[in-house]
Protein backbone atom coordinates (compact mmCIF):
# COMPACT_ATOMS: atom_id res chain seq x y z
CA UNK A 1 0.00 0.00 0.00
CA UNK A 2 1.60 3.58 -0.99
CA UNK A 3 0.57 6.12 1.84
CA UNK A 4 0.64 10.02 1.59
CA UNK A 5 0.59 13.23 3.41
CA UNK A 6 -0.69 12.24 6.82
CA UNK A 7 -1.17 8.96 6.66
CA UNK A 8 2.37 7.93 5.23
CA UNK A 9 3.89 9.45 8.66
CA UNK A 10 0.78 7.73 10.77
CA UNK A 11 1.97 4.69 8.49
CA UNK A 12 5.47 4.58 10.34
CA UNK A 13 3.87 4.16 13.28
CA UNK A 14 1.61 1.32 12.41
CA UNK A 15 2.53 -2.61 12.36
CA UNK A 16 1.63 -5.05 9.98
CA UNK A 17 2.10 -7.93 12.71
CA UNK A 18 1.53 -11.39 11.49
CA UNK A 19 -1.49 -13.07 11.84
CA UNK A 20 0.03 -16.81 13.09
CA UNK A 21 2.97 -19.19 14.21
CA UNK A 22 4.60 -17.62 17.15
CA UNK A 23 7.37 -18.37 19.58
CA UNK A 24 6.71 -17.42 22.89
CA UNK A 25 8.99 -16.11 25.65
CA UNK A 26 8.11 -15.62 29.18
CA UNK A 27 8.53 -12.66 31.67
CA UNK A 28 10.59 -12.90 34.66
CA UNK A 29 7.73 -10.83 36.88
CA UNK A 30 4.90 -11.96 34.63
CA UNK A 31 5.14 -15.40 35.75
CA UNK A 32 5.86 -14.35 39.10
CA UNK A 33 2.82 -12.06 39.99
CA UNK A 34 0.76 -12.79 37.18
CA UNK A 35 0.94 -16.31 35.94
CA UNK A 36 -2.64 -16.53 34.95
CA UNK A 37 -2.23 -14.17 32.38
CA UNK A 38 0.53 -15.80 30.95
CA UNK A 39 -1.68 -18.60 31.12
CA UNK A 40 -5.22 -16.87 29.23
CA UNK A 41 -2.56 -15.60 26.50
CA UNK A 42 -1.94 -18.55 25.55
CA UNK A 43 -5.92 -19.80 25.82
CA UNK A 44 -6.87 -17.27 24.07
CA UNK A 45 -4.48 -17.08 21.64
CA UNK A 46 -4.80 -20.80 20.75
CA UNK A 47 -7.76 -22.86 22.36
CA UNK A 48 -10.41 -19.64 21.19
CA UNK A 49 -8.85 -18.50 17.98
CA UNK A 50 -6.46 -21.60 16.90
CA UNK A 51 -3.33 -19.98 16.75
CA UNK A 52 0.08 -21.73 16.95
CA UNK A 53 1.98 -20.82 19.63
CA UNK A 54 4.84 -22.81 20.85
CA UNK A 55 5.64 -22.51 24.57
CA UNK A 56 9.24 -24.01 24.76
CA UNK A 57 10.11 -24.93 27.86
CA UNK A 58 14.31 -24.56 27.30
CA UNK A 59 14.22 -20.66 27.34
CA UNK A 60 14.88 -18.42 29.93
CA UNK A 61 14.85 -14.84 31.53
CA UNK A 62 16.27 -12.17 28.56
CA UNK A 63 18.13 -10.93 31.11
CA UNK A 64 16.34 -7.09 30.89
CA UNK A 65 16.04 -6.71 34.06
CA UNK A 66 19.78 -7.58 35.26
CA UNK A 67 21.19 -5.59 31.94
CA UNK A 68 19.14 -2.43 33.36
CA UNK A 69 20.10 -3.10 36.81
CA UNK A 70 23.63 -2.84 35.45
CA UNK A 71 24.44 -6.35 36.86
CA UNK A 72 25.43 -8.06 33.66
CA UNK A 73 27.31 -6.46 30.72
CA UNK A 74 25.69 -6.05 27.65
CA UNK A 75 27.48 -9.23 25.73
CA UNK A 76 26.00 -10.74 28.41
CA UNK A 77 22.21 -9.90 27.25
CA UNK A 78 22.88 -10.00 23.85
CA UNK A 79 24.34 -13.50 24.00
CA UNK A 80 21.03 -14.48 25.91
CA UNK A 81 18.88 -13.04 23.39
CA UNK A 82 20.87 -14.59 21.46
CA UNK A 83 20.28 -18.07 23.05
CA UNK A 84 16.44 -17.41 22.89
CA UNK A 85 16.90 -17.17 18.87
CA UNK A 86 18.63 -20.21 18.97
CA UNK A 87 15.62 -21.89 20.79
CA UNK A 88 13.29 -20.43 17.93
CA UNK A 89 15.49 -21.37 15.38
CA UNK A 90 15.66 -25.32 16.60
CA UNK A 91 11.68 -25.19 16.97
CA UNK A 92 10.88 -23.64 13.61
CA UNK A 93 9.97 -20.84 14.17
CA UNK A 94 10.23 -17.35 12.77
CA UNK A 95 8.48 -15.11 14.63
CA UNK A 96 8.86 -13.95 18.63
CA UNK A 97 6.04 -13.20 20.84
CA UNK A 98 7.50 -11.51 24.14
CA UNK A 99 5.46 -11.42 27.54
CA UNK A 100 7.45 -8.99 29.09
CA UNK A 101 7.72 -5.33 28.03
CA UNK A 102 11.34 -4.82 29.11
CA UNK A 103 12.28 -7.64 27.12
CA UNK A 104 10.87 -6.65 24.23
CA UNK A 105 12.74 -3.45 24.27
CA UNK A 106 16.02 -5.42 24.89
CA UNK A 107 14.92 -7.64 22.14
CA UNK A 108 14.62 -4.58 19.50
CA UNK A 109 17.59 -2.62 21.36
CA UNK A 110 20.15 -5.97 20.25
CA UNK A 111 18.41 -6.46 16.95
CA UNK A 112 18.33 -2.74 16.22
CA UNK A 113 22.39 -2.43 17.52
CA UNK A 114 23.41 -5.70 14.96
CA UNK A 115 21.85 -4.12 11.97
CA UNK A 116 23.75 -1.11 12.80
CA UNK A 117 27.00 -2.19 14.16
CA UNK A 118 27.33 -5.65 12.14
CA UNK A 119 30.69 -6.91 14.01
CA UNK A 120 28.69 -6.91 17.42
CA UNK A 121 26.31 -9.84 15.87
CA UNK A 122 29.56 -11.50 14.58
CA UNK A 123 30.93 -11.05 17.97
CA UNK A 124 27.96 -12.63 19.88
CA UNK A 125 27.63 -15.06 17.52
CA UNK A 126 31.26 -16.33 18.09
CA UNK A 127 30.47 -15.74 21.73
CA UNK A 128 27.23 -18.26 21.58
CA UNK A 129 29.02 -21.00 19.66
CA UNK A 130 31.81 -20.77 22.17
CA UNK A 131 29.01 -21.01 25.03
CA UNK A 132 26.85 -23.76 23.76
CA UNK A 133 27.64 -24.37 20.91
CA UNK A 134 24.61 -22.87 19.27
CA UNK A 135 23.57 -21.14 16.31
CA UNK A 136 20.96 -18.91 15.19
CA UNK A 137 18.45 -16.88 12.93
CA UNK A 138 17.03 -13.79 14.22
CA UNK A 139 13.59 -13.44 14.17
CA UNK A 140 11.58 -12.09 11.29
CA UNK A 141 9.55 -10.05 13.48
CA UNK A 142 9.40 -9.40 16.84
CA UNK A 143 6.13 -8.64 18.27
CA UNK A 144 4.88 -8.00 22.01
CA UNK A 145 2.51 -10.42 22.99
CA UNK A 146 -0.40 -7.08 23.75
CA UNK A 147 0.38 -6.59 20.22
CA UNK A 148 -0.92 -9.85 19.12
CA UNK A 149 -4.24 -9.15 21.71
CA UNK A 150 -4.42 -5.64 19.51
CA UNK A 151 -4.32 -7.32 16.27
CA UNK A 152 -6.93 -10.06 17.59
CA UNK A 153 -8.81 -7.19 18.70
CA UNK A 154 -12.28 -7.48 16.95
CA UNK A 155 -12.11 -11.50 17.13
CA UNK A 156 -12.13 -11.38 20.46
CA UNK A 157 -15.06 -8.55 20.32
CA UNK A 158 -16.99 -10.87 18.10
CA UNK A 159 -16.91 -13.54 20.79
CA UNK A 160 -17.21 -11.12 24.19
CA UNK A 161 -19.67 -12.53 26.74
CA UNK A 162 -19.45 -8.92 28.56
CA UNK A 163 -18.68 -5.15 27.59
CA UNK A 164 -16.43 -2.36 29.24
CA UNK A 165 -19.55 -0.89 29.87
CA UNK A 166 -21.47 -0.14 33.08
CA UNK A 167 -24.28 -2.22 33.35
CA UNK A 168 -26.50 0.03 35.34
CA UNK A 169 -25.91 3.12 33.38
CA UNK A 170 -25.37 1.79 29.92
CA UNK A 171 -22.04 3.95 30.38
CA UNK A 172 -18.56 3.14 28.49
CA UNK A 173 -16.42 2.69 31.34
CA UNK A 174 -14.10 4.48 31.54
CA UNK A 175 -10.45 3.61 31.49
CA UNK A 176 -6.92 4.55 31.94
CA UNK A 177 -4.31 3.10 29.93
CA UNK A 178 -0.64 2.73 30.86
CA UNK A 179 1.91 1.64 28.26
CA UNK A 180 5.20 0.15 29.51
CA UNK A 181 8.27 2.38 28.97
CA UNK A 182 10.49 0.37 26.85
CA UNK A 183 7.71 -0.69 24.57
CA UNK A 184 7.99 2.49 22.39
CA UNK A 185 9.72 5.55 24.05
CA UNK A 186 13.13 3.75 22.61
CA UNK A 187 11.98 3.06 19.27
CA UNK A 188 9.16 4.47 18.53
CA UNK A 189 8.57 2.79 15.04
CA UNK A 190 8.57 -0.63 16.62
CA UNK A 191 5.17 0.06 18.80
CA UNK A 192 1.73 0.63 17.59
CA UNK A 193 1.21 4.51 17.00
CA UNK A 194 4.55 4.96 18.17
CA UNK A 195 5.59 6.72 21.36
CA UNK A 196 3.58 9.88 21.86
CA UNK A 197 0.05 7.81 20.41
CA UNK A 198 0.60 4.42 21.37
CA UNK A 199 -2.97 2.86 20.56
CA UNK A 200 -2.20 -1.14 21.41
CA UNK A 201 -4.55 -0.93 24.70
CA UNK A 202 -6.52 2.07 23.53
CA UNK A 203 -7.37 0.03 20.13
CA UNK A 204 -8.42 -2.71 22.90
CA UNK A 205 -10.85 -0.57 24.98
CA UNK A 206 -12.37 0.97 22.01
CA UNK A 207 -13.11 -2.61 20.30
CA UNK A 208 -14.71 -3.84 23.82
CA UNK A 209 -16.88 -1.08 24.57
CA UNK A 210 -15.13 1.49 27.06
CA UNK A 211 -13.77 4.71 27.06
CA UNK A 212 -9.82 5.79 27.32
CA UNK A 213 -9.81 8.66 29.89
CA UNK A 214 -6.52 11.04 28.49
CA UNK A 215 -5.10 12.79 31.40
CA UNK A 216 -2.06 15.01 31.97
CA UNK A 217 0.49 11.93 33.07
CA UNK A 218 -0.88 9.66 30.43
CA UNK A 219 2.71 9.19 29.20
CA UNK A 220 4.64 9.45 32.56
CA UNK A 221 6.68 5.71 34.02
CA UNK A 222 5.02 3.86 36.73
CA UNK A 223 8.06 4.25 38.59
CA UNK A 224 9.81 0.79 38.06
CA UNK A 225 12.87 1.97 37.18
CA UNK A 226 14.54 -1.30 37.75
CA UNK A 227 17.13 -0.90 40.55
CA UNK A 228 14.93 2.73 42.01
CA UNK A 229 12.62 -0.44 43.23
CA UNK A 230 14.81 -3.43 43.20
CA UNK A 231 16.49 -1.92 45.94
CA UNK A 232 14.54 -1.69 48.95
CA UNK A 233 16.30 1.87 50.06
CA UNK A 234 15.12 3.45 46.66
CA UNK A 235 11.71 2.84 46.34
CA UNK A 236 10.77 5.85 47.22
CA UNK A 237 11.48 7.01 43.88
CA UNK A 238 9.28 3.77 42.93
CA UNK A 239 5.75 4.88 44.97
CA UNK A 240 6.34 9.10 44.19
CA UNK A 241 6.10 8.50 40.57
CA UNK A 242 2.96 6.20 40.69
CA UNK A 243 1.38 8.91 43.57
CA UNK A 244 1.89 11.58 40.41
CA UNK A 245 0.07 9.28 38.31
CA UNK A 246 -2.64 8.48 40.40
CA UNK A 247 -3.29 12.12 41.74
CA UNK A 248 -2.92 12.94 37.89
CA UNK A 249 -6.11 10.47 36.65
CA UNK A 250 -8.21 10.58 40.22
CA UNK A 251 -10.35 13.65 39.14
CA UNK A 252 -11.17 11.93 36.22
CA UNK A 253 -12.85 8.68 38.31
CA UNK A 254 -11.45 6.18 36.24
CA UNK A 255 -13.31 2.65 36.92
CA UNK A 256 -10.37 0.44 35.69
CA UNK A 257 -6.53 0.87 34.77
CA UNK A 258 -4.86 -1.22 31.95
CA UNK A 259 -1.13 -1.86 31.64
CA UNK A 260 1.17 -3.60 29.00
CA UNK A 261 3.94 -4.24 31.01
CA UNK A 262 5.09 -6.63 33.65
CA UNK A 263 6.30 -3.93 36.46
CA UNK A 264 3.11 -1.45 35.95
CA UNK A 265 0.64 -3.93 37.05
CA UNK A 266 1.94 -4.92 40.25
CA UNK A 267 2.92 -1.15 41.11
CA UNK A 268 -0.10 0.59 39.76
CA UNK A 269 -1.97 -2.05 42.42
CA UNK A 270 0.56 -2.52 45.34
CA UNK A 271 1.41 1.53 45.96
CA UNK A 272 -2.21 1.89 45.98
CA UNK A 273 -2.21 -0.69 48.77
CA UNK A 274 1.04 1.47 50.49
CA UNK A 275 -0.69 4.94 50.00
CA UNK A 276 -3.74 3.82 51.33
CA UNK A 277 -2.01 2.12 54.83
CA UNK A 278 0.57 5.09 54.98
CA UNK A 279 -1.77 8.06 54.21
CA UNK A 280 -5.49 6.68 54.20
CA UNK A 281 -5.84 7.91 50.63
CA UNK A 282 -7.84 5.65 48.56
CA UNK A 283 -8.71 6.51 44.96
CA UNK A 284 -11.62 4.25 44.07
CA UNK A 285 -15.29 4.52 45.52
CA UNK A 286 -16.15 3.99 48.72
CA UNK A 287 -12.38 2.94 50.48
CA UNK A 288 -11.59 0.49 47.24
CA UNK A 289 -9.19 1.51 45.10
CA UNK A 290 -8.67 1.32 41.10
CA UNK A 291 -8.20 -2.21 39.94
CA UNK A 292 -5.19 -2.19 37.69
CA UNK A 293 -5.28 -5.07 35.10
CA UNK A 294 -3.23 -6.51 32.97
CA UNK A 295 -4.40 -6.53 28.99
CA UNK A 296 -5.25 -10.66 29.22
CA UNK A 297 -7.13 -10.29 32.53
CA UNK A 298 -9.28 -7.77 30.43
CA UNK A 299 -9.68 -9.42 27.21
CA UNK A 300 -10.32 -12.58 29.64
CA UNK A 301 -13.20 -10.83 31.35
CA UNK A 302 -15.07 -9.65 28.34
CA UNK A 303 -14.34 -13.42 27.20
CA UNK A 304 -16.55 -14.84 30.09
CA UNK A 305 -13.78 -16.59 31.42
CA UNK A 306 -13.72 -16.83 35.55
CA UNK A 307 -12.43 -14.22 37.65
CA UNK A 308 -10.64 -16.58 40.00
CA UNK A 309 -9.25 -18.42 36.85
CA UNK A 310 -7.84 -15.01 35.60
CA UNK A 311 -5.63 -14.80 39.18
CA UNK A 312 -7.88 -11.58 39.84
CA UNK A 313 -7.49 -12.93 43.98
CA UNK A 314 -4.08 -11.81 43.62
CA UNK A 315 -4.35 -8.06 43.39
CA UNK A 316 -4.19 -6.47 46.07
CA UNK A 317 -7.16 -3.91 45.31
CA UNK A 318 -10.30 -5.89 45.40
CA UNK A 319 -11.74 -6.51 41.80
CA UNK A 320 -15.20 -6.81 42.86
CA UNK A 321 -16.34 -3.43 42.38
CA UNK A 322 -15.51 -3.84 38.65
CA UNK A 323 -17.01 -7.22 38.33
CA UNK A 324 -19.97 -5.80 39.77
CA UNK A 325 -20.11 -2.96 37.29
CA UNK A 326 -19.49 -5.30 34.37
CA UNK A 327 -22.20 -7.70 35.37
CA UNK A 328 -19.45 -10.41 35.53
CA UNK A 329 -20.35 -13.35 37.36
CA UNK A 330 -18.50 -14.18 40.72
CA UNK A 331 -18.64 -16.66 43.24
CA UNK A 332 -17.20 -15.16 46.62
CA UNK A 333 -16.64 -18.06 48.83
CA UNK A 334 -14.29 -19.62 45.84
CA UNK A 335 -11.99 -16.35 45.53
CA UNK A 336 -9.23 -17.73 47.61
CA UNK A 337 -9.79 -21.77 47.25
CA UNK A 338 -7.08 -24.11 45.71
CA UNK A 339 -7.49 -26.64 42.78
CA UNK A 340 -10.32 -28.75 43.40
CA UNK A 341 -11.71 -26.30 45.88
CA UNK A 342 -8.60 -27.05 48.69
CA UNK A 343 -9.03 -24.64 51.33
CA UNK A 344 -6.24 -22.32 51.78
CA UNK A 345 -7.53 -19.86 53.88
CA UNK A 346 -7.45 -16.23 53.55
CA UNK A 347 -5.24 -13.09 53.35
CA UNK A 348 -5.31 -11.06 56.06
CA UNK A 349 -7.18 -7.35 54.66
CA UNK A 350 -5.49 -4.32 55.00
CA UNK A 351 -6.38 -1.91 57.65
CA UNK A 352 -7.40 1.15 54.94
CA UNK A 353 -7.58 -0.06 51.53
CA UNK A 354 -11.60 -1.70 51.28
CA UNK A 355 -10.78 -5.80 50.31
CA UNK A 356 -12.90 -8.74 50.77
CA UNK B 1 40.78 13.76 24.75
CA UNK B 2 40.83 11.99 28.24
CA UNK B 3 40.91 8.54 28.79
CA UNK B 4 37.78 7.77 30.10
CA UNK B 5 36.27 9.76 26.77
CA UNK B 6 37.98 7.31 24.94
CA UNK B 7 36.60 4.88 26.53
CA UNK B 8 33.17 5.95 26.75
CA UNK B 9 33.26 6.36 22.93
CA UNK B 10 33.98 2.50 22.35
CA UNK B 11 30.09 1.24 24.26
CA UNK B 12 27.95 1.36 21.62
CA UNK B 13 25.56 2.85 23.67
CA UNK B 14 27.32 5.83 24.00
CA UNK B 15 27.85 6.31 20.19
CA UNK B 16 24.05 5.98 19.92
CA UNK B 17 23.14 8.45 22.72
CA UNK B 18 25.73 10.96 22.35
CA UNK B 19 25.75 13.79 19.63
CA UNK B 20 26.10 17.21 20.57
CA UNK B 21 23.81 18.23 23.25
CA UNK B 22 22.34 21.71 22.80
CA UNK B 23 22.19 21.69 26.47
CA UNK B 24 18.34 22.98 25.81
CA UNK B 25 17.03 20.91 29.07
CA UNK B 26 14.33 18.96 27.58
CA UNK B 27 15.60 15.57 28.87
CA UNK B 28 15.57 17.27 32.76
CA UNK B 29 12.19 17.82 31.79
CA UNK B 30 10.69 14.94 31.14
CA UNK B 31 12.54 12.73 33.28
CA UNK B 32 10.93 11.25 36.46
CA UNK B 33 14.39 10.62 38.31
CA UNK B 34 14.89 14.74 38.03
CA UNK B 35 11.57 15.29 39.77
CA UNK B 36 12.64 12.94 42.32
CA UNK B 37 16.18 13.46 43.33
CA UNK B 38 19.01 15.81 42.71
CA UNK B 39 19.37 14.79 39.36
CA UNK B 40 19.84 16.40 36.36
CA UNK B 41 20.89 14.63 33.37
CA UNK B 42 21.65 17.83 31.45
CA UNK B 43 24.43 18.53 33.49
CA UNK B 44 25.78 14.62 33.17
CA UNK B 45 25.89 14.77 29.31
CA UNK B 46 27.45 18.54 29.46
CA UNK B 47 30.09 17.59 31.27
CA UNK B 48 30.50 14.18 29.10
CA UNK B 49 30.95 16.19 26.40
CA UNK B 50 33.81 18.66 27.48
CA UNK B 51 35.86 15.17 27.59
CA UNK B 52 37.73 16.24 30.81
CA UNK B 53 39.05 13.27 32.26
CA UNK B 54 38.79 14.44 36.00
CA UNK B 55 35.16 15.71 35.46
CA UNK B 56 34.35 12.90 34.15
CA UNK B 57 35.87 10.49 37.00
CA UNK B 58 34.34 12.82 39.95
CA UNK B 59 30.54 11.54 37.66
CA UNK B 60 31.42 7.80 37.93
CA UNK B 61 32.44 8.27 41.77
CA UNK B 62 29.16 10.01 42.32
CA UNK B 63 25.72 9.62 43.38
CA UNK B 64 24.02 10.86 40.68
CA UNK B 65 24.74 8.54 37.73
CA UNK B 66 22.76 5.86 39.88
CA UNK B 67 19.88 8.12 40.31
CA UNK B 68 18.69 7.25 36.84
CA UNK B 69 15.66 4.86 36.62
CA UNK B 70 16.77 4.09 32.93
CA UNK B 71 13.27 4.36 31.57
CA UNK B 72 14.34 5.86 28.24
CA UNK B 73 12.07 9.15 28.01
CA UNK B 74 14.43 11.39 27.77
CA UNK B 75 15.42 9.32 23.96
CA UNK B 76 11.81 10.18 22.93
CA UNK B 77 11.94 13.72 23.45
CA UNK B 78 15.53 14.95 22.66
CA UNK B 79 15.61 16.93 20.06
CA UNK B 80 18.83 16.53 18.84
CA UNK B 81 18.16 12.43 18.96
CA UNK B 82 20.34 11.84 21.86
CA UNK B 83 20.10 9.06 25.11
CA UNK B 84 21.23 10.58 28.30
CA UNK B 85 19.97 6.94 29.70
CA UNK B 86 22.26 5.41 27.36
CA UNK B 87 25.14 7.93 28.39
CA UNK B 88 24.45 7.16 32.20
CA UNK B 89 24.49 3.26 31.03
CA UNK B 90 28.48 3.56 29.68
CA UNK B 91 29.01 5.77 32.45
CA UNK B 92 27.95 3.15 34.63
CA UNK B 93 29.97 0.72 32.94
CA UNK B 94 32.75 2.51 33.62
CA UNK B 95 32.10 3.10 37.26
CA UNK B 96 31.79 -0.61 37.53
CA UNK B 97 35.06 -1.61 35.47
CA UNK B 98 36.84 0.76 38.25
CA UNK B 99 35.76 0.49 41.15
CA UNK B 100 34.49 3.73 41.56
CA UNK B 101 30.89 2.68 42.06
CA UNK B 102 31.94 1.92 45.82
CA UNK B 103 32.54 5.53 46.10
CA UNK B 104 29.05 6.26 46.48
CA UNK B 105 26.29 5.24 48.45
CA UNK B 106 23.82 4.47 45.39
CA UNK B 107 26.91 2.63 43.37
CA UNK B 108 27.14 0.77 46.13
CA UNK B 109 23.44 -1.40 45.51
CA UNK B 110 25.28 -2.75 42.78
CA UNK B 111 26.50 -5.62 45.18
CA UNK B 112 22.83 -6.31 46.83
CA UNK B 113 21.48 -6.11 43.09
CA UNK B 114 24.42 -8.70 41.47
CA UNK B 115 23.88 -10.63 44.52
CA UNK B 116 19.67 -11.16 43.94
CA UNK B 117 19.30 -10.53 40.19
CA UNK B 118 22.37 -12.70 38.80
CA UNK B 119 21.68 -15.32 41.65
CA UNK B 120 18.29 -15.82 40.23
CA UNK B 121 19.58 -16.03 36.74
CA UNK B 122 21.85 -18.54 37.37
CA UNK B 123 19.52 -21.11 40.09
CA UNK B 124 15.96 -20.32 38.16
CA UNK B 125 17.03 -19.26 35.37
CA UNK B 126 14.52 -15.88 35.55
CA UNK B 127 15.52 -12.43 37.38
CA UNK B 128 12.94 -12.66 39.99
CA UNK B 129 11.41 -16.10 41.33
CA UNK B 130 9.04 -16.29 44.51
CA UNK B 131 11.73 -19.05 45.77
CA UNK B 132 13.69 -15.83 46.68
CA UNK B 133 11.14 -13.30 47.59
CA UNK B 134 10.65 -12.41 50.64
CA UNK B 135 7.90 -10.34 52.57
CA UNK B 136 10.80 -8.76 54.66
CA UNK B 137 12.29 -7.32 51.58
CA UNK B 138 8.93 -6.47 49.98
CA UNK B 139 6.36 -5.47 52.31
CA UNK B 140 4.92 -3.58 49.86
CA UNK B 141 3.82 -6.92 48.18
CA UNK B 142 0.56 -6.88 50.65
CA UNK B 143 -0.80 -9.67 52.43
CA UNK B 144 -2.46 -10.96 49.48
CA UNK B 145 0.82 -11.91 48.45
CA UNK B 146 2.09 -13.09 51.84
CA UNK B 147 -0.69 -15.89 51.82
CA UNK B 148 0.25 -16.67 48.29
CA UNK B 149 3.61 -17.21 48.98
CA UNK B 150 2.35 -19.12 51.99
CA UNK B 151 0.43 -21.23 49.75
CA UNK B 152 2.88 -21.17 46.68
CA UNK B 153 2.18 -24.44 45.37
CA UNK B 154 -1.47 -24.86 45.74
CA UNK B 155 -2.00 -21.43 44.74
CA UNK B 156 -0.04 -21.21 41.24
CA UNK B 157 -1.54 -24.43 40.88
CA UNK B 158 -4.43 -22.70 40.64
CA UNK B 159 -3.51 -20.79 37.99
CA UNK B 160 -2.26 -22.70 35.80
CA UNK B 161 1.24 -22.62 36.88
CA UNK B 162 4.21 -25.14 36.66
CA UNK B 163 5.82 -24.17 39.79
CA UNK B 164 8.81 -25.67 40.05
CA UNK B 165 8.54 -28.63 37.96
CA UNK B 166 9.87 -29.87 34.61
CA UNK B 167 8.31 -28.77 31.27
CA UNK B 168 6.93 -25.99 29.79
CA UNK B 169 4.22 -23.41 31.88
CA UNK B 170 5.05 -20.45 34.02
CA UNK B 171 7.40 -20.95 37.25
CA UNK B 172 8.37 -24.39 35.70
CA UNK B 173 12.17 -25.61 37.35
CA UNK B 174 14.55 -24.96 34.59
CA UNK B 175 16.57 -27.67 33.25
CA UNK B 176 20.11 -28.35 34.39
CA UNK B 177 21.21 -27.94 30.92
CA UNK B 178 19.38 -24.71 30.40
CA UNK B 179 21.29 -23.36 33.31
CA UNK B 180 24.80 -24.70 31.98
CA UNK B 181 24.22 -22.94 29.32
CA UNK B 182 23.23 -19.98 30.76
CA UNK B 183 26.47 -19.98 33.05
CA UNK B 184 28.89 -20.72 29.77
CA UNK B 185 27.43 -17.50 28.36
CA UNK B 186 28.23 -15.37 31.58
CA UNK B 187 31.72 -17.31 31.85
CA UNK B 188 32.13 -16.60 27.93
CA UNK B 189 30.98 -13.01 27.44
CA UNK B 190 32.36 -11.34 30.42
CA UNK B 191 29.03 -11.25 33.06
CA UNK B 192 30.91 -13.69 35.54
CA UNK B 193 34.03 -11.25 35.21
CA UNK B 194 31.49 -8.67 35.97
CA UNK B 195 30.27 -10.38 39.01
CA UNK B 196 33.77 -10.39 40.25
CA UNK B 197 34.45 -7.16 39.88
CA UNK B 198 32.07 -6.24 41.85
CA UNK B 199 32.47 -8.40 44.65
CA UNK B 200 35.75 -7.47 44.55
CA UNK B 201 35.31 -4.25 45.24
CA UNK B 202 32.34 -4.28 47.66
CA UNK B 203 34.29 -6.75 49.11
CA UNK B 204 37.16 -3.96 49.53
CA UNK B 205 34.54 -1.73 50.88
CA UNK B 206 32.80 -4.08 53.21
CA UNK B 207 36.50 -4.38 55.17
CA UNK B 208 37.04 -0.16 55.27
CA UNK B 209 33.54 0.32 56.46
CA UNK B 210 34.06 -2.55 59.42
CA UNK B 211 31.31 -4.90 58.34
CA UNK B 212 30.99 -8.63 56.82
CA UNK B 213 29.84 -8.89 53.86
CA UNK B 214 25.94 -9.87 54.98
CA UNK B 215 25.99 -6.96 57.07
CA UNK B 216 27.06 -4.90 53.68
CA UNK B 217 24.52 -6.16 51.69
CA UNK B 218 21.22 -5.90 53.95
CA UNK B 219 23.35 -2.18 54.89
CA UNK B 220 23.48 -1.16 50.75
CA UNK B 221 19.89 -2.79 50.53
CA UNK B 222 18.00 -0.74 53.25
CA UNK B 223 20.19 2.35 54.40
CA UNK B 224 19.22 5.98 52.84
CA UNK B 225 21.35 8.95 54.23
CA UNK B 226 19.98 12.40 53.95
CA UNK B 227 21.06 14.29 51.01
CA UNK B 228 19.62 12.85 47.62
CA UNK B 229 16.40 13.88 47.24
CA UNK B 230 14.88 17.47 45.97
CA UNK B 231 12.72 18.09 49.11
CA UNK B 232 15.30 18.22 51.48
CA UNK B 233 16.77 20.98 52.95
Amino acid sequence: MIYQGKEKIWSDYQKEIPDDHWFYARSCIRQNFFPASEKYFLTICRDLLGKDICDNEHHTTCGGISYHSDTIPQATAMAIVARQFSLMTEAGYKNLVVSCITSFGNYTEILETWREFPEVEARVREDLWKACRREFEKPEYVAHASDLMYHFRDEIAARAKYKLVNRQTGEPLKVVEHIGCHYAKMFPHKGVGGAEYPCVLSGMVDSWGGKVIDYPERRHCCGFGFRQYLVKANRGYSIANTYKKFESMAPYHPDMIITNCPGCPYFLDRWQYVIAEMEGKTYGENGFGIPALTYEEMAGLVLGYDPWDLGLQLHQVAIEPLLDKMGVPYDPSKKYLGLNEKDLMKPELPKNLRCF
Amino acid sequence: MGKYYDELCEDYRFKEGMHTCINCGTCTAICPAAEFYRYDPRKIVDTVQRKDDDEIEALLKSETIWYCGECMSCLTRCPRKNGPGLVIMALRKLSTKYGFFTCSERGRQLYPLSKALNGNILKYGYCIHAESFTMKDHPEAGPVFAWHLDHREDSYARQGANYMKPGPGAMRLIAKEDLDELKAIFDVTGGTEWMETIDRFSEEKAREMGMTMDEYREYTFTHCSPGHFNNEE
